[in-house]
């Protein structure tokens, strides 16, 4: 057992005495949290490997497993609500390592004087995204804190999921020459929070992308493409899953900005407030790195899947191939620019907005 | 999406681009004053496009950057006080002050919001009734309007709990301190599109005139910025010293008459110390005294005592041109956007920050 009162806090007190809402932003400040606090402390194989799933061999079977919190504000938002996005978000992380989602448990924290009937919506909500994406919640917990000790409701989840395909999908199987695939347009949830939280209107409404994944991932191992690395593009956006891969897997990525999808309303709304979309979150879009031998077959499957879908948005919501893992490195991603240029997509130091998902 | 795309065009960029390789024969140094054309230039790489011997400089025009220390100390004062909801633009936040920063305050429980502009703070101060809200009012003649407005609706429906800490500054003095150092290596002025859009470019004549030095008002994408090079260097080439407006669509030589018409009734212009740079006369807006009592520095009369700034950070010798980020020591090793020395390195329009987000390892 280690005798933790001896070690000292491994980030320096004079930079960060407490936590600031950075810190949750998925920038560097929370991967300076995980690297140097919670990796070093818990320090286990597998969360070494920063995937967003654990992947564990247990009699023979392997299994995923995987938990995440949902503080998002409001709770309703165009597209979605904290209850969809709880079961999503953790079936996407599930998905992210190629497994078949199975069982979820559900945690809620709520805060005194929470309407009954909201929470009624929310529960529905639930369960309607875990019927759609064919996972059962079999066990929860229920917690009440103090009016003002909460904002209204958090939910955590974690899930199981059956891995059952031999490939060894993460950040270490990156290799250069890999094509990125990615599933749809880009910004969609980040920018409809914040516009239904801060009370932005639009000519048009924009909907959040929150969708499960687990379906599309499971299509692309059924065909046999051979993937290296899946990753869902929450918080920090794709600049940042980027990032994190590009640093893990130890190699420089190239995207071409021409073919990377937004919607013009989130375009606008980006142009206006000064935000980058690349680094809005998302919560129904993944990025695939593919053996460039099966790339345009993945790119086929994605498409198709995309057309049996009833997104109201669907004429932004198509698959693309976005740009390459070039060679190996310390980890690095550059993009063509619109104007033909090469520029650095570095990893934000916090947020760009507070509290998405 | 219709006035970005056709200004992001790489064809027309490489049209610009050639175009001004094509007509320079001298070497010239060019400053954008606006942080928000440092962003775009460095983003988009525009100044790869430009022959080797065009130089781009980069200017005092970033808010966030020129907002003088003290103020920051008395934003942090103010915003700690806890009757007090202290309403400011994102960036603000992570200005170091003396000690700390804003967001520092806000996780120790300060009342902080962000805040898109200044009117929600009208809005906040209406739904708080009991409590007292504090507008930070930073920015150049470009975010001066809003603030104007602010002042006179609050003034129209006598609001007794809301206050401003007013420190809004002006370009022109500016460029004119940039003109009289002795060390400046500015040849021509890309002037910023925003901020003419509401004084216009009529006092830049007399700049033009006195400085021999041409003036050309430009837009933000980078065919915008291409094109405010061209015809800048056009003018040096043929050793002229102009005012041009690139940036027709959205500037009149006149500018913005109500909106100035609203400033001139809300500030006065005051000297006003510039973060790196000293003191500069009739560079700052300040409350006149009919809305003085809308001052948030006569409401909290609180006295900060104000450290002195990171020796090591050159921030004035880059807001004025005459250093480049990566000529700094302290860049990409002491300094940081995680932890900045200085303001350049936090705002979005930094243009430390700017290099150290897109040109890391310009030098690979």
């Amino acid at each position: 057992m280690t005798n933790t009162s001896r070690l000292s806090c491994p980030i320096p007190i004079e930079q960060y005495p407490m936590i600031l809402l950075a810190h949750g932003g998925g920038g560097k400040l929370m991967h300076q949290l995980i690297e140097q606090m919670f990796v070093p402390m818990f320090g286990s194989a597998t969360l070494h490997l920063r995937h967003d799933a654990a992947a564990i061999a247990l009699n023979g079977q392997k299994l995923a497993f995987t938990t995440d919190s949902y503080v998002v504000y409001p709770l309703f938002f165009p597209g979605g609500d904290i209850g969809s996005l709880a079961v999503n978000g953790t079936v996407n992380d599930l998905a992210m390592v190629g497994a078949h989602p199975l069982y979820l448990s559900v945690g809620f924290i709520l805060e005194e004087g929470l309407p009954m009937e909201t929470l009624w919506q929310i529960v529905q909500s639930m369960q309607q995204a875990a019927l759609t994406a064919n996972v059962q919640i079999i066990t929860g917990d229920t917690k009440v804190v103090d009016r003002g000790k909460g904002d209204g409701i958090f939910i955590n989840t974690a899930g199981i999921g059956i891995i059952e395909h031999p490939q060894i999908i993460g950040p270490h199987s990156v290799q250069p020459g890999d094509v990125l695939l990615l599933n749809g347009d880009i910004g969609r949830h980040g920018i409809a929070v914040m516009a239904a939280r801060e009370g932005l209107t639009f000519e048009t409404a924009i909907s959040s992308d929150s969708a499960p994944l687990a379906d599309l991932v499971l299509h692309l191992l059924d065909a046999e493409i051979e993937i290296h690395c899946l990753r869902d593009l929450t918080r920090g956006g794709l600049a940042s899953a980027l990032n994190e891969i590009a640093t893990a897997a130890g190699v420089e990525i190239e995207i071409v900005e021409s073919q990377i999808p937004v919607q013009v309303e989130v375009r606008g709304v980006c142009e206006i407030l000064g935000l980058d979309p690349l680094y809005i979150a998302n919560e129904g879009r993944f990025v695939a790195f593919v053996a460039a031998k099966d790339a345009e077959r993945a790119l086929a499957i994605l498409q198709a899947d995309q057309a049996t879908q009833n997104d109201s948005s669907s004429f932004a919501n198509k698959a693309c191939i976005i740009g390459r893992v070039t060679r190996t490195s310390t980890g690095m991603v550059k993009m063509k620019s619109q104007i033909g240029t090469q520029r650095i997509v570095d990893m934000l130091s916090g947020e760009q907005l507070p509290r998405i998902c | 999406m219709k006035f970005v795309d056709e200004y992001r065009d790489a064809e027309a960029a490489q049209h610009y681009a050639i175009a001004i390789a094509q007509i320079a024969t001298h070497p010239w140094t060019i400053m954008e004053i606006c942080g928000g054309q440092t962003h775009s230039i460095v983003k988009f790489g525009i100044d790869k496009l430009l022959p080797r011997d065009i130089t781009l400089i980069h200017g005092p025009g970033c808010p966030v950057c020129v907002t003088p220390i003290e103020f920051i100390d008395q934003a942090i004062a103010i915003a700690s006080l806890p009757s007090v909801i202290f309403c400011s633009f994102g960036d603000m936040l992570r200005v170091p002050g003396s000690d700390v920063d804003l967001l520092t305050v806000k996780a120790k429980g300060g009342d902080i919001r962000i805040v898109y502009s200044p009117l929600d703070a009208l809005e906040i101060a209406q739904a708080n009734p009991t409590k007292q809200i504090v507008f930070f009012a930073v920015g150049f003649e470009t975010t001066a309007p809003a603030t104007a407005m602010l002042v006179y609706q609050a003034d129209q429906q006598g609001m007794k709990n809301l206050s401003l800490l007013v420190s809004h500054v002006l370009v022109p003095p500016a460029m004119e301190v940039i003109l009289s150092s002795p060390h400046h290596q500015v040849q021509g002025f890309l002037a910023a599109g925003h901020v003419c859009t509401v004084m216009g470019y009529a006092e830049y004549e007399a700049i033009a005139q006195t400085y021999h030095v041409p003036i050309v008002v430009t837009g933000f994408e980078p065919v915008d910025i291409l094109q405010g090079v061209y015809l800048c260097v056009k003018q040096l080439e043929q050793g002229q010293a102009q005012v041009e407006n690139q940036y027709a669509r959205a500037v009149r030589r006149t500018g913005n008459e109500v909106a100035q018409t609203l400033m001139n009734q809300v500030f006065t212009i005051v000297p006003r110390r510039w973060r790196g740079m000293g003191e500069i006369a009739r560079s700052g807006l300040e409350l006149r005294d009919t809305y003085a009592n809308f001052d948030a520095t006569k409401r909290f009369p609180i006295s900060i005592k104000t450290t002195a700034e990171s020796s090591e950070c050159l921030s004035g010798l880059i807001l004025q041109g005459i250093k480049q980020p990566h000529e700094c020591p302290a860049f990409s090793t002491r300094c940081t956007p995680e932890h900045p020395l200085g303001a350049p390195m936090v705002s979005s329009e930094g243009a430390c920050a700017a290099y150290y987000h897109y040109q890391m390892t310009n030098d690979e």
